[in-house]
């Protein structure tokens, strides 16, 4: 296959300078079909803020996009569409999760939380007040993300699941402010509101202690 | 409304709501997953179908072949657009590259083709197969192997002059006690926002509305119609919120494109995202940069001479990175040069990214002084101090309109502990770290900058505000309305806010830290006129009016301010323009940055343990949102100095780490509780508003600030960034 030699010709570097024909498959997947015959369709069923909801899903299809694009749950960010970033995150049977990482139809019988079941504009959740009173955003494109895993560390603390910073692993964890920056560090914002959004979430751990 | 006399007493100075830390009004939204960004609009369009981008795999050359059978014969396809069947295409005059390669490819990743299909998964699968031969040609790919064969890079518009000269900086340098002479490098840097550029295209006929991801409207409105070979009138951009910029989504880009594309030849609403591994070398990026820097002084600290050079490179047609506008301000000194070198590069398109110019221009400069102040024996901040400047040294008839910069850096160093720092680098420990205090100065220029608006009185007493402006997280909703229920007399929950429609009067947009000051100067301007039309309904001479607590008032009459839209909504348009006040005053915002760093004796590791800014900006209409641009700037200024770097593969022509993975920028925990401090200061030259912007001077300065910190906890010093661990390791001083 030209594509192949291609690659190898690449790899020693011996390209370099020269003007050659090349194919190069744009994924750059050497072993992809030629083409594929058919959409393979699955359903699942699982909950969604409390609500049953079934759907047919072509099977490749995440979690993220059945949400997003299948249930018009546009709350849950798609930022990276491959577990880099955490725009995703939401809580399926009562842990995070980034959902970009995850098949809708692995979820049968789950229940899932998104930013949507958390609270609504008029009846916010403690953490989305506290997000609001101390601008734990800017662009918002992070925040669902950002809240779905604040609520969520909280409760991983709550319980004494340790983290890569938790100095006693034999007594109760304290939400400190590195313990809870450690944790939250799947979840980037690069408007940068970490300062803010640790604030909001000391006082939301404040508040329940 | 034309402002060309300094700004007097008026209605913004009662600050009864402009001025008050706000919560943000679009906050419940954002925070529930109920703001919608371009993707997400299903309010709008009900079943659009999907488009992926197929990026080129080769940085110049040509496509000699393109075979769309496979691609074309998938499931759910609903039509593939190449440059073959784009039709004739234009370029936008904001766009270097081509937003559509082919079959010529400028660019690694520049966009060759959209597949669109029913389904996102469909039309992904779909763009797998399709398969492209090209020809590959010899490119340039390497910054400093072209540096001594750089030309000067053009001037005019935001570029400067490419070379500056007062006095004689030869002689001077040549003449003085206390010298330094040395060179700097600044990295390929990524905007990297949480929210990949997204559109999504519906025709009507042959107009055609964009929901997209635009921090610019107008300039997009304008380059759409200009590559599609329309008339302005026929389009519509609508950008209500954007998922972050820092200038990657000033201008048009290949999702906008290819979304109208699409969509045309599918003959239904097509929506577009870049995929996250594409958007590096698909979009713009900050260039990268070699700066010399020479200094000279008295061996009592007074600078003599300043010469800053800057190298860095684009593709043909590019703009330079205008690394050394700072330096022709910043500082006292009779003798100086600037000077930008621009080399032609086949990499990506260089373009804006939050604070051009100065961000990188200040990584460099802030560590020469800081190198200067130590072989001066100076205290870094009483350098700074010593050479502060009240006019602009280049013409000295021209002051400052404001010039607080030696009380940002008393204050910064007071609040800071700065008299704590040791002088000599490497002295104090904690346990395992060595520890450090850096600073560096924080310059940004002011940018007037014409702005529209469109306010409107309903008839329940809601005041409607109406502008192109966009809000890419700065605060823009809030500080709008808090301008207009401030200059009507009305609640603050009182005003609706409409941002980011090209069907509204065009504004300032949102780039260069301009946008709050002008684009509240607009609303301001368009809410006098709004006054003018009550005034008249209600016969009262609109100069007598008080416009307070809901009402208007003249003499002993009050008038409940819903009682003049009664027989239907009364609306004001205008806008500010400016005259010459900024060629009379140099207008510009100034910091003092102080940063903490700790590097582990072991392993090198680095730290940030504090930071503090310190902040003079004019009138800050929003300390809660101005605070945060300030923060998130010095976010992102650490991860310039510590981590973010596009890392070019100089044989290939592209960037390596094109995903978040590979291009690390700050997280949680690198950035510490970070405080910032706005002095108090009314500029009453910029504007009616008597503000100016804080979003980048937050970031200028930061990465030299953190710098200067590591040096002084280790004494090695590192000149290119970022300052990784690799770099200094080796140099560290022996463990006992
Ligand atoms: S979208 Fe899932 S981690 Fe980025
Ligand atoms: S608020 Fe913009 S990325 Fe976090």
């Amino acid at each position: 296959m030209s594509s192949l030699s291609d690659f190898e010709l690449s790899r020693r570097g011996m390209m370099v300078g020269t003007a050659i024909a090349t194919t190069i498959p744009s994924l750059a997947d050497a072993a992809s079909p030629a083409s594929i015959a058919e959409t393979h369709t699955a359903s699942v069923s699982f909950e969604v803020n409390g609500e049953p909801r079934q759907l047919e899903l072509d099977a490749r299809t995440t979690l993220l996009d059945a949400l997003r694009e299948h249930l018009h749950l546009t709350g849950t960010k798609k930022g990276c569409d491959h577990g880099q970033c955490g725009a995703c995150t939401v809580i399926v049977d009562g842990r995070r999760i980034n959902s970009c990482l995850t098949l809708a139809v692995m979820h049968e019988g789950a229940k899932v939380t998104t930013i949507e079941g958390l609270g609504a504009p008029g009846h916010l959740h403690p953490m989305q007040a506290a997000f609001v009173k101390h601008d734990g955003y800017q662009c918002g494109y992070c925040t669902p993300g950002q809240i779905c895993s604040a609520v969520a560390v909280l409760d991983e603390i709550k319980a004494g699941i340790p983290s890569h910073v938790t100095a006693d692993l034999m007594g109760a964890i304290e939400p400190t402010n590195m313990e809870m920056r450690e944790r939250m560090s799947g979840n980037i914002c690069r408007c940068g509101a970490y300062s803010n959004i640790a604030e909001a979430m000391a006082e939301v751990a404040g508040e329940r202690a | 409304m034309k402002f060309d006399t300094p700004a007097t007493t008026n209605p913004i100075d009662r600050l009864r709501v402009v001025g008050k830390a706000t919560d943000r009004i679009e906050g419940p939204l954002k925070t529930t997953g109920t703001a919608h960004y371009a993707y997400e609009r299903h309010d709008v369009v009900a079943n659009p179908a999907y488009g992926f981008v197929v990026g080129a795999a080769i940085a110049k050359g040509r496509i000699t072949a393109l075979d769309l059978a496979a691609a074309k014969a998938a499931p759910g396809v609903l039509a593939i657009v190449t440059a073959d069947t784009a039709g004739k295409l234009g370029k936008g005059d904001f766009n270097t590259a081509r937003l559509l390669g082919g079959p010529e490819i400028e660019h690694y990743h520049q966009a060759i083709a959209v597949v669109v299909a029913e389904t996102f998964e469909q039309a992904r699968a779909a763009a797998a197969l399709v398969r492209v031969e090209y020809a590959r040609e010899k490119g340039a790919f390497d910054l400093a192997a072209l540096r001594d064969s750089a030309p000067l890079a053009p001037g005019g518009g935001f570029n400067g002059s490419p070379e500056t000269r007062v006095g004689d900086f030869e002689g001077a340098f040549a003449a003085a006690p206390v010298t330094l002479d040395a060179t700097y490098s600044t990295p390929v840097q990524s905007h990297a926002m949480m929210e990949p550029h997204a559109s999504m295209a519906v025709w009507d006929g042959d107009r055609l509305t964009i929901y997209t991801s635009n921090q610019m409207i107008a300039w997009g409105k304008g380059d759409v119609a200009k590559t599609l070979g329309l008339k302005p009138e026929q389009v519509r951009l609508v950008s209500p919120y954007i998922g972050g910029g820092f200038g990657g989504k000033l201008f048009v880009r290949s999702d906008a494109l290819m979304a109208a594309l699409g969509a045309r030849a599918a003959g239904r609403p097509v929506k577009v995202a870049l995929t996250r591994p594409l958007m590096f070398n698909n979009t713009t990026h900050r260039p990268a940069t070699i700066q010399r820097i020479r200094l000279g002084a008295t061996k009592d600290g007074k600078l003599t001479a300043i010469a800053h050079e800057s190298w860095s490179g684009n593709l043909p047609g590019g703009d330079p990175e205008t690394a050394v506008g700072q330096t022709r301000l910043l500082y006292a000194g009779a003798n100086r040069m600037t000077a930008m070198r621009l080399a032609v590069l086949d990499l990506p398109e260089g373009n804006a990214m939050r604070a051009p110019g100065e961000a990188p221009g200040m990584m460099a400069l802030e560590i020469a002084i800081d190198e200067m102040a130590e072989k001066l024996g100076m205290d870094p901040v009483e350098f700074r101090i010593r050479n502060d400047t009240q006019v602009d040294p280049e013409k000295p008839e021209r002051p400052f309109s404001q010039r607080q910069f030696i009380r940002c850096l008393r204050e910064g160093a007071e609040r800071f502990g700065w008299a704590r720092r040791a002088a000599k680098p490497g002295s104090v420990r904690d346990g395992r770290w060595m520890v450090g205090m850096g600073m560096a100065a924080g310059f940004r220029n002011h940018i007037p900058f014409k702005s529209a608006a469109r306010v409107r009185l309903e008839r329940d007493g809601r005041i409607v505000v109406e502008t192109d402006m966009t809000d890419i997280g700065t605060g823009s909703y809030t500080i709008i309305a808090q301008t207009a229920a401030e200059t009507m007399g009305v609640p603050l929950d009182r005003v609706e806010v409409r941002l980011g429609d090209s069907a509204f009067p065009v504004s300032c947009g949102s780039g260069g830290q301009f946008g709050a000051v002008n684009s509240t100067s607009g609303v301001y301007a368009a809410c006098l006129k709004l006054r003018d039309a009550v005034a008249q309904k209600l016969g009262i001479n609109s100069s007598d009016a008080l416009f307070a607590d809901g009402h208007v008032k003249a003499g002993n009459r009050s008038v409940d301010l819903t009682e003049a839209a009664r027989e239907g909504p009364l609306t004001g348009e205008d806008g500010i323009e400016y005259g010459d006040l900024g060629k009379k005053y140099q207008q510009s915002t100034f910091a003092g940055h102080f940063v903490e760093a700790a590097v582990d004796a072991a392993t090198g590791e680095i730290r940030v343990r504090r930071m503090l800014a310190v902040c003079a900006a004019g009138r800050i209409l929003n300390p809660k949102s101005a605070r945060s641009q300030v923060i998130g700037a010095m976010t992102m200024g650490v991860g310039a100095a510590l981590m973010e770097e596009l890392a070019v593969d100089t044989r290939f022509g592209f960037f390596v780490n094109h995903d978040l993975a590979g291009y690390e920028v700050p997280v949680h925990a690198d950035i510490p509780h970070q405080e910032v401090i706005f002095l108090d200061e009314v500029d009453p030259m910029t504007s009616p508003m008597k503000a100016k912007g804080v979003g980048e001077l937050g970031i200028c300065g930061v990465g030299a600030a953190v710098a200067n910190a590591v040096y002084n906890a280790t004494g090695v010093r590192v000149r290119d960034y970022p300052v990784t661990l690799d770099k200094h390791l080796d140099r560290l001083p022996t463990l006992a």
